[in-house]
């Protein structure tokens, strides 16, 4: 393996509105050698390539190209340096054939040279052997091809530095097959390749090294071998801050004999596998694995956020139908859901509006809560959960991150669910606020409330759930509790137990 | 920055149509000045002069061009309340409301025809008839945008397109008249009462409409569908019914309209009536203050943005500009009003706004050291 050193990145700093994102971030990256960017969400690594593609500007640290120093303002500016980038969703034109898709954008005058320009996508297609021809159209190649070709198209723009950005997600194994052999081809060829992906076998099949972060801060470089998958999962989860760890006394973990508030059977949607699962009343579990394992698609599904397709529901031992949130929410269920911004917040109404939402929609349309009853209400929740905004009229898309997801919480409480399901509550925002949540999901569980608690961070889980449901490729693959809960056992699990 | 809070912030939404009507006065009052006491035309009437006239049944009215624009824009006032609901479930418009009030319209006097004599029930039950039709294609264009995911704007095209057709079988081709008091009564004024009548309506409609923002949960649940429909869903409120809805009520105010439309002129044309009215309509919307992306509104916003486009038509009417040119004209000033209503335009000036601040701040400081 050659060590000549294509791409360095040294000290980079990154400030958003309340959060530092990146702080003192190194990246290296050799010539001919694919590096894994590992971490989980919120861990910078999306930051760190739009950094690198442009999209930001770096607050401190440099970067340099083949030496030399580079500032990249924008896109262009980073193609120029020959980075180029291939996102996770494909950012060509489905209805466009896969030569004009390989030549838009750059065909430097007015006319477009359609002979030539298929001439040479085929030369191309053919010297990295991607099945396609140049005259297909994009959208009917698979979503593997199509990917193929924007790599295809970012090898023709001379690219050195080639980032690939959850390329896998959406490709089954044989695509995932065609691709790693078109990146190794490339390998060869002398590219650097950055690869993001949770997928962790995938991770050792293709990689040379891997660079860990985590909370935005650096967790390490390693060859390969160096780190078996069990290990590379513990730094990606890492241990947590000590404020925190005072919290795991305070929660009595007692509901072992308590009623089965809810039961699934062979519960399954669009998206979920189907699976079993139930809970007690008062109590914490957990759905825990990496991302895309499956854990919010089980919690969609009991929600009925998606399509459900299949299975039996009890609560408190009466069978229901929950195919639809409006079910869920009129038998007591609350959902807080991952994606704050896409399925949470409504940005443009106010705090205050935000909050008696689920309330109102219980009620139903016909009896809608009274103005002051509404500002009596969103006042309360403003001060029990210590809501930091300028009034209950502000719009809750001005909030900070932890604010707005306190204001969802708010919503949720106040229609006093049996049942809360958190997905992600304390994703992306601060550490006080993070505490604060974790504190009020025991404080629920001593009031008798049900709740399933997702977090990416485990030593959270541990801390707050009684059971942990570890998933694994959309499968349940084990439940731990009582001495298991433990970060060890956990990971082992996760990792596939072959540590 | 307590200047621009008072500036952007005091009237909200509500900031643009207002200072399109203050601009509107201002200038009328300008020109009346100027008319007057410079120029001292003889028999100037102002264009703020109220009168008492006797009508053609001897009627004691009111006329004026002031009486004119909030008489004249009680179609679109009333279309814009319809269409101020679809903009804010869908993000999109309704181009087809022209067409399907000529439809309304039509089924109004076919019913009025059949049932023989003109009187109040026969009235009732023929705006009934009217209702229900309009609700009924505007739950045909409802579907099409709820359930099938059509572009609005492509959805009402067919309405739009086919729909005068549709009127003009409904009455064989024919353009009936329809003469009665009652007609009258409803197309200009009541005896007794000197305020034009479709003006009336208008006020009839914004208040049925707040009532039932009043006691329904439409008005939040229609925002919270508009400004993010994939949390609305999540938080158990159903989007495809709630933009449905927005569909057919729309259809309600535009029957309304047409009948309006058609008791003004004692007949229906379906060729003519309130033709080119739906892009007024979506006007007033916007001129409103109301995103057309969908989202937050204010119905009020867009009944005075009604208001602000015919009074711009009678200012520029009274100023003796051809009906030729009058559309150009209020091109300009509809763009100036688009440009100052824009996100970016309001960032800009806010910048502006906080920057003089910040340098009188400044000359105040160095003044005192």
């Amino acid at each position: 393996m050659q060590e000549a050193v294509l791409l360095q990145m040294r000290h980079i700093d990154k400030q958003f509105p309340g959060v530092k994102a990146l702080s003192n971030v190194d990246f290296t990256l050799r010539k001919g050698e694919i590096h894994a960017l590992m971490g989980e969400n919120g861990a910078g690594k999306s930051t760190l390539i739009k950094i690198l593609t442009g999209v930001y500007q770096l607050d401190g640290g440099e970067i340099t190209v083949d030496g030399e120093n580079v500032i990249i303002r924008s896109p262009q500016d980073a193609q120029n340096h020959g980075i180029s980038t291939v996102y996770q969703e494909i950012t060509l034109c489905p209805n466009l054939t896969v030569a004009e898709n390989m030549f838009i954008g750059r065909e430097g005058g007015a006319w477009v040279r359609h002979k030539a320009f298929e001439k040479r996508a085929d030369e191309i297609l053919t010297k990295l052997g991607i099945p396609a021809r140049s005259t297909q159209q994009l959208g009917d190649c698979s979503l593997a091809v199509q990917q193929m070709v924007a790599i295809a198209r970012a090898v023709d723009m001379k690219c050195k530095v080639l980032i690939l950005d959850e390329p896998t997600s959406s490709l089954d194994d044989k695509e995932v097959k065609m691709l790693f052999d078109l990146m190794k081809d490339l390998k060869s060829q002398g590219v650097g390749i950055i690869f993001v992906t949770h997928f962790l076998e995938q991770v050792y099949e293709v990689s040379d090294r891997i660079t860990v972060l985590r909370n935005g801060e650096l967790v390490g470089e390693y060859p390969v071998q160096d780190l078996p998958q069990v290990q590379l999962v513990s730094k990606m989860i890492g241990k947590d801050l000590d404020e925190l760890n005072a919290l795991g006394e305070s929660g009595e973990k007692k509901n072992e004999n308590t009623e089965v508030l809810y039961e699934a059977e062979g519960l399954s949607s669009n998206e979920a596998k189907p699976f079993d699962f139930s809970i007690r009343k008062g109590e914490v579990n957990g759905f825990t694995g990496l991302l895309g394992s499956g854990r919010s698609e089980c919690v969609r599904a009991i929600f009925g956020a998606d399509k459900v397709n299949g299975g039996t529901v009890k609560i408190k031992g009466r069978q229901v139908r929950i195919t639809r949130p409006i079910h869920a929410i009129k038998n007591g269920i609350g959902y807080l859901a991952e994606d704050r911004k896409r399925d949470g917040i409504i940005a443009e109404l106010s705090v205050r509006e935000n909050i008696i939402l689920a309330m109102q929609v219980m009620n139903g349309i016909f009896k809608p809560i009274s103005r002051s009853e509404t500002e009596a209400f969103a006042d309360e929740y403003i001060k029990v959960l210590n809501i930091k905004t300028a009034s209950r009229e502000t719009p809750v898309g001005s909030l900070s991150g932890g604010n707005q997801q306190k204001v969802i919480l708010a919503r949720w409480l106040l229609t006093h669910p049996d049942y809360l399901i958190l997905d992600e509550p304390t994703r992306g925002i601060d550490v006080g606020t993070k505490l604060e949540i974790q504190k009020l999901v025991l404080k629920l569980a001593e009031e008798g409330v049900s709740v399933t608690f997702i977090s990416s961070e485990i030593e959270e889980m541990l801390r707050t759930c009684s059971r942990l449901i570890v998933m694994r490729d959309r499968h349940i693959v084990g439940e731990l509790k009582g001495d298991d809960l433990n970060q060890t056992q956990v990971m082992k699990t996760i990792a596939g137990g072959e540590a | 920055m307590k200047k621009k809070r008072l500036f952007s912030g005091g009237l909200g939404q509500l900031t643009i149509p207002f200072v399109a009507i203050c601009l509107l006065v201002l200038f009328n009052v300008i020109r009346d000045l100027i008319m007057i006491f410079v120029l001292k035309t003889p028999d100037y009437i102002s264009f703020f002069s109220i009168e008492i006239t006797k009508n053609n049944i001897g009627n004691s009215v009111l006329s004026g061009n002031l009486i004119s624009i909030i008489n004249g824009a009680s179609e679109l006032a009333v279309l814009a309340i319809g269409m101020t609901l679809v903009t804010a479930a869908c993000g999109g418009q309704d181009i087809s409301v022209g067409a399907a009030a000529a439809i309304a319209g039509s089924v109004f006097v076919k019913v009025l025809k059949a049932s023989g004599n003109i009187n109040a029930g026969t009235v009732i039950l023929a705006f009934l008839c009217a209702c229900i039709v309009a609700m009924i294609f505007g739950a045909f264009n409802g579907t099409l945008v709820a359930v099938f995911k059509i572009q609005p704007m492509i959805a009402t095209l067919i309405l739009y397109t086919c729909g005068r057709s549709i009127a003009y079988w409904i009455n064989g081709g024919a353009t009936p008249t329809v003469e009665s008091p009652i007609i009258e009564g409803i197309g200009r004024f009541i005896p007794g009462i000197p305020i034009p009548t479709p003006v009336l309506i208008v006020a009839v409609m914004l208040i049925v409409f707040k009532v039932l923002f009043r006691f329904t949960s439409l008005e939040l649940f229609t925002q919270a569908v508009g400004i993010n429909q994939s949390a609305a869903r999540l938080n158990g409120i159903n989007p495809t019914l709630i933009k449905l809805l927005s569909f057919i009520l729309l259809g309600a105010c535009v029957s309304v309209a047409g009948i309006i439309g058609v008791s003004r002129l004692g007949l229906i044309n379906h060729e003519t009536l309130l033709l080119d009215v739906e892009m007024d309509a979506i006007l007033a919307v916007a001129i409103g203050g109301n995103s057309l992306g969908g989202g937050r509104f204010k119905i009020s916003g867009s009944i005075i943005g009604a208001y602000v486009i015919q009074m711009l038509t009678i200012t520029l009417y009274s100023m003796k500009v051809s009906s030729t040119d009058v559309k150009a004209y209020k091109a300009i000033v509809i763009v100036l009003l688009v440009v100052i209503g824009s996100p970016v335009f309001k960032e800009k000036f806010g910048r502006f706004m906080a920057r003089r601040a910040a340098s009188k701040v400044q000359a105040k400081g160095a003044e005192e050291s």
